[in-house]
């Protein structure tokens, strides 16, 4: 490592392959591809023209009235709900799951840990099919509950497609854990429990709020599986959104999906910051 | 730091019991619980407009096999293919550039491509949407070159070219599959660029320094090396692809509707519970098989994910 670092400099090395015009021209390509009809979407939700092509200068009347849309609003209001409920049930669970899975040898381990990657793997069609005759045949959720409450069953669908992911970035951060601290707090007299509280669970707290963080995220933007489980009373801002869209284009979609851009981009960089912070840290 | 030596669950009763409890009481409730009773259904017929009977019957799987629901089937499997396929030349030299790029500017090219990742996949179908439609971008752009093109000839008297006529770009073929490939490009390129990020770059110095090219020892040596990052990205990429449904639904057409649709119909429109569930679990079954084709594909002991 120093040897190659005293080398004097060469201009472009042989594996340095982004000096080259071929593949910068690729990585631009690509760049224009995934951006383009983004940064279109959010510079359009501040034209003002209704036919949302030709630029006809600026306005905020489409977030003015987006702001104003009263079903709009319900819906926000439901998918943020729904977000916090789920992710602090996800939190318990997916923590209670990596401290499982971490500190014990079991049988049916490798069945549990199997249980847990069926979010992961199975189609999200299947699940939202499932949970849709889940809540409407089998456990049927009444439908005239009072507002936070007739949301239950699209939380409770939430935290059982969230916790795992929990569990795995939780798990991940308890293989950093000093197992020698733990055995110091047992010798001085603590309890397990004490322990578990004073000692481990300060240590899984980065990982505790980057999975509540992915948790939130993953709930606040799920279509698919809330698309079969929601009712007439409890849309939520993904729900409306796309029955907007099947209406067709119009400005106002346009501003209330940059918001969400913005909202869910804001909190996964925070997420990162967290996570980033905290590899920072533990390489000190 | 010290190994960390998982203990045997009757150390800590109490606390294993506590643990235990919750995550797998939900698990089965709400998670376990769904899926087996569809999986019951899909041997089941509906009597009359709500009840369905469980008979184990294999008339559903059976009315699967009908050459309609299997052409929708292979087409969706084709769109999955095509997609992965096409993420994975595009995707392979952009995680290329990314592995081999300076370590700051590296963080830089990696967030540029998360970011798009994590904006919601319906907003960014419905940009395509406004991107493709026929008053789309695309097509005002094309009509405006059309346009000065036909002028400036027009005005040369070396011809005519009459009006513009917009492309259909919307609620197609290739919609859906520009589509998946817009939403599942990131997929692909992460698993690449940390399977490149961690093979041993003296070997593609070796190679160059005993005179194979550039894109000789690509072939020879890079995609070898990264033959476990191909094999996930292309699972990852392929197993959303298959089950895709927002994609076609907004941006197929008629004939572009892929299994999801089909799924989504006997469960809302058609009302055919039983037949919606032996589909589901098809594609679940494809779905496993693809997993377990990969796993052969990665070596023994070798780290999953």
């Amino acid at each position: 490592m120093t040897d190659a670092a005293r080398l004097p400099k060469p201009k472009p090395g042989p594996l340095d392959y982004l000096a080259r015009w071929p593949l910068r021209l690729w990585v631009a390509g690509t760049a224009l591809f995934l951006y383009a009809p983004l940064i279109t979407l959010m510079v359009f939700s501040f034209n003002n023209s209704r036919r949302n092509i030709v630029w006809r200068g600026f306005t905020l009347d489409y977030y003015a009235q987006v702001l104003q849309d009263e079903s709009l609003q319900h819906a926000f209001v439901n998918s943020l709900t729904i977000a916090l409920v789920s992710t602090v049930l996800s939190v318990i669970l997916g923590a209670a799951t990596a401290l499982l899975l971490w500190r014990f040898r079991f049988p049916f381990k490798a069945g549990l840990e199997g249980a847990l990657s069926i979010p992961i793997v199975v189609p999200e069609i299947c699940m939202g099919v499932a949970f849709l005759v889940f809540f409407t045949k089998v456990v049927p959720w009444p439908t005239a509950l009072p507002w936070p409450l007739n949301l239950g069953a699209i939380i409770i669908a939430h935290v059982s497609f969230s916790f795992s992911f929990v569990a795995s970035v939780v798990r991940a951060r308890l293989a950093s854990f000093n197992r020698e601290m733990e055995e110091a707090a047992r010798d001085l007299g603590a309890s397990e429990w004490r322990t578990l509280m004073d000692i481990i669970v300060p240590h899984m707290r980065p990982g505790l709020f980057a999975g509540g963080l992915l948790a939130f995220t993953l709930s606040l933007d799920d279509f698919v599986i809330t698309f079969f489980t929601s009712g007439p009373d409890t849309i939520t801002f993904p729900v409306k959104v796309y029955s907007m869209i099947r209406f067709s284009v119009t400005p106002e979609v346009n501003a209330a999906s940059t918001l969400l851009i913005v909202i869910t981009v804001a909190l996964t960089a925070l997420a990162l910051r967290l996570q980033g912070s905290d590899a920072g840290r533990d390489a000190l | 730091m010290a190994e960390n030596v998982e203990e045997p669950w009757t150390q800590a009763r109490g606390m294993f019991a506590s643990l235990l409890a919750g995550p797998v009481l939900f698990l089965f409730a709400f998670l376990l619980a769904p899926l087996a009773i569809i999986w019951g259904y899909s041997f089941g017929h509906t009597q009359g407009l709500k009840e369905i009977v469980v008979d184990g019957t294999f008339a559903n799987y059976a009315h699967a096999l009908n050459p309609l629901y299997l052409s929708i089937l292979l087409k969706s499997f084709v769109f999955a293919v095509l997609t992965t396929g096409i993420c994975l030349v595009v995707g392979f030299p952009v995680a290329m550039a990314i592995t081999f790029a300076k370590p700051q500017s590296r963080a830089w090219l990696l967030l540029l491509i998360m970011l798009p990742f994590w904006t919601n996949l319906l907003i960014r179908t419905y940009a395509l949407m406004a991107v493709l439609r026929t008053q789309g971008y695309v097509n005002v752009f094309l009509g405006f070159l059309w346009g000065g093109l036909s002028h400036v000839l027009a005005t040369l008297h070396v011809a005519h070219l009459g009006a513009f006529h917009p492309l259909d770009l919307l609620y197609n073929n290739f919609a859906v599959v520009l589509g998946l490939v817009y939403v599942q490009l990131p997929f692909m390129v992460l698993p690449l660029y940390s399977a490149m990020d961690r093979l041993d770059r003296s070997l593609l110095e070796a190679s160059l320094d005993l005179g194979a090219g550039h894109l000789r020892t690509l072939f020879q040596v890079v995609v070898p090396l990264a033959m476990p990052g191909i094999a996930s990205g292309v699972l990852v990429t392929l197993i959303p692809s298959l089950g895709a449904f927002l994609t076609p639904d907004l941006l197929g057409g008629v004939d572009s509707q892929m299994i999801a649709n089909v799924i989504e119909r006997q469960f809302k429109a058609a009302n055919d519970w039983p037949f919606g569930a032996a589909l589901s679990f098809l594609l679940m079954y494809v779905t496993f098989a693809a997993i377990a084709l990969q796993s052969l594909f990665t070596p023994k002991g070798g780290r999953r994910g």
